[in-house]
């Protein structure tokens, strides 16, 4: 149970800068990886290096690797699958990945 | 410097005053002469905020809270459907603290579908926390957008402010306004500096998800609008200060003496004040009280102007079906310990003319009668 006040109008407090709903994150990217239910996996035989899955991804979870290669951060994949639906050359699969918890 | 103008372009003076650093927009019947003067005026560089299009109004009022989260300070306006389509985002604008100033050019609400003046469209903000004031006069409209942004900018309120005047009856017609000095302007309205906001080098996220703290965020935005009523007065003073044009959060007209009181609110109160002139050569004591900040509710001064009165006719240009008029319940409420008899009169939905006669005729009947009652006018 959370903590219950019961407060009269009058004597309700200014909170100033407190009352408003913001978060800093300092950096921290949320590690979401384990809400995923399909992965998506990069071949890179096929992979041209065209960047657009990096472009897409909506969490940012892909960045490139020294070779120009895209690499996924599977503890911020939420397997969204944008990235499997518009690559060009098909060079990402789509894999079942139902026991991602380990991932958190 | 004194001019001839409508509503529309009354507005478009206040947000060149303002110095508005963003616009976006969706046009809309009867506002859209409102933001063509801005497009014009940007178009031979006599304001140069930024204005943007946008493919709907949903878009228009997010576009305008991405603006003002960055610091800019921010315009846009709409009415009737284009309000309704802008719901979602309303309560986000209050909720993150953004103060951002919009106008509604009022017009009743489909189906079906009417261009005519009905405060349908205003009231349904008036749960989304936003800060609500209903204007009688072009020069009222000026004269509001500005103090709005003063009174939403202050730290104690961070609050949005939604500005109303009426279709075609403000929008259209024209009236003497005074525009005042841009350097007594900028001296009343200083630069927006927000504590909080959206920022590349210090990122954050506003409108962050809670838990537990959820009603913590939402009655602190009730303390802001409480807040707002001591900022509201304070800022009405210093702007009568140098303008000569004293504002209250109520409008008392002929009220201090009067037996039967008529309340309402925009446009339509001009006709009323001939109303009750007309009722006092004839010998009848009657009064006005003309609502002007909607939300927050001035709630003891609607009582301390009423307490006297024994007759009161809630005018409302607006419907709720299933409860009657929107501000009957809310004038009632304020009267809690009175024992005045308040009626209710439905009136002017879709900009049907109400003359002053049958204003009048609202009062004599309310007057007479010995039990309160809610009447329609068809």
């Amino acid at each position: 149970m959370s903590e219950v006040k019961i407060v009269d109008e009058k004597k309700l407090k200014d909170h100033g800068l407190k009352g408003i709903p913001f978060a800093r994150f300092g950096g921290k990217i949320p590690k979401t990886g384990d809400w995923r239910t399909f992965k998506p996996v990069i071949n890179k035989k096929k992979c041209i290096k065209c960047h657009t899955c990096w472009l897409l991804c909506p969490e940012a979870a892909i960045k490139i690797d020294k070779k120009g290669y895209p690499k996924i951060d599977y503890h911020v994949c939420k397997g969204c699958l944008i990235c499997f639906k518009n690559c060009p050359v098909r060079a990402i699969e789509k894999k079942e990945d139902l026991h991602a918890e380990h991932l958190r | 410097m004194k001019d001839l103008m409508d509503g529309n372009t009354a507005a478009a003076w206040a947000v060149k005053l303002a110095r508005v650093k963003c616009v976006p927009c969706f046009p809309i019947t009867p506002q859209t002469e409102l933001i063509e003067t801005l497009a014009k005026w940007k178009s031979e560089g006599k304001w140069n905020g930024e204005f943007r299009t946008m493919e709907s109004e949903h878009g228009v009022l997010a576009a305008a809270l991405g603006a003002e989260m960055t610091g800019a300070r921010t315009f846009t306006a709409t009415s009737s459907q284009g309000l309704e389509l802008m719901h979602e985002i309303l309560p986000i604008v209050s909720g993150t603290r953004n103060p951002l100033v919009m106008a509604n050019v009022s017009r009743g609400i489909s189906a079906p579908i009417t261009l005519w003046s009905d405060h349908n469209d205003f009231l349904s903000v008036r749960d989304c926390g936003w800060l609500m004031f209903c204007c009688e006069t072009n020069q009222e409209v000026l004269d509001t957008i500005i103090m709005a942004y003063k009174i939403s900018e202050n730290k104690n309120v961070l609050l949005p402010s939604l500005v109303n005047m009426d279709g075609f009856i403000h929008s259209y017609t024209r009236m003497e306004v005074d525009i005042p000095d841009q350097k007594k302007i900028d001296k009343f309205l200083p630069k927006l500096n927000l504590k909080i906001k959206v920022d590349v080098d210090n990122p954050l996220s506003l409108g962050v998800p809670v838990m537990d703290e959820y009603s913590f965020f939402r009655v602190n935005l009730h303390k802001a609008q409480l807040n707002a009523l001591h900022v509201i007065k304070k800022v009405q003073k210093e702007w009568a200060k140098f303008t000569k044009r004293k504002y209250d959060l109520v409008e008392s007209y002929k009220l201090s003496d009067a037996d039967v009181a008529l309340v309402g609110m925009g446009a339509n109160a001009t006709v009323m004040k001939a109303a009750i002139d007309s009722l006092r050569n004839k010998g009848i004591r009657a009064g006005l009280l003309r609502l002007r900040v909607i939300r927050p509710l001035p709630k003891d001064e609607i009582y301390n102007m009423l307490k006297d009165i024994k007759k009161i006719a809630v005018i409302d240009q607006n419907i709720s079906p299933g409860i009657g008029g929107i501000m009957f319940p809310e004038i009632k409420s304020c009267l809690y310990d009175s024992d005045a008899i308040v009626c209710n009169y439905v009136a002017g939905l879709g900009g049907k003319p109400i003359s002053q006669q049958i204003y009048e005729k609202f009062a004599l009947e309310t007057l007479k009668t010995k039990k309160p009652f809610r009447k329609f006018v068809i």
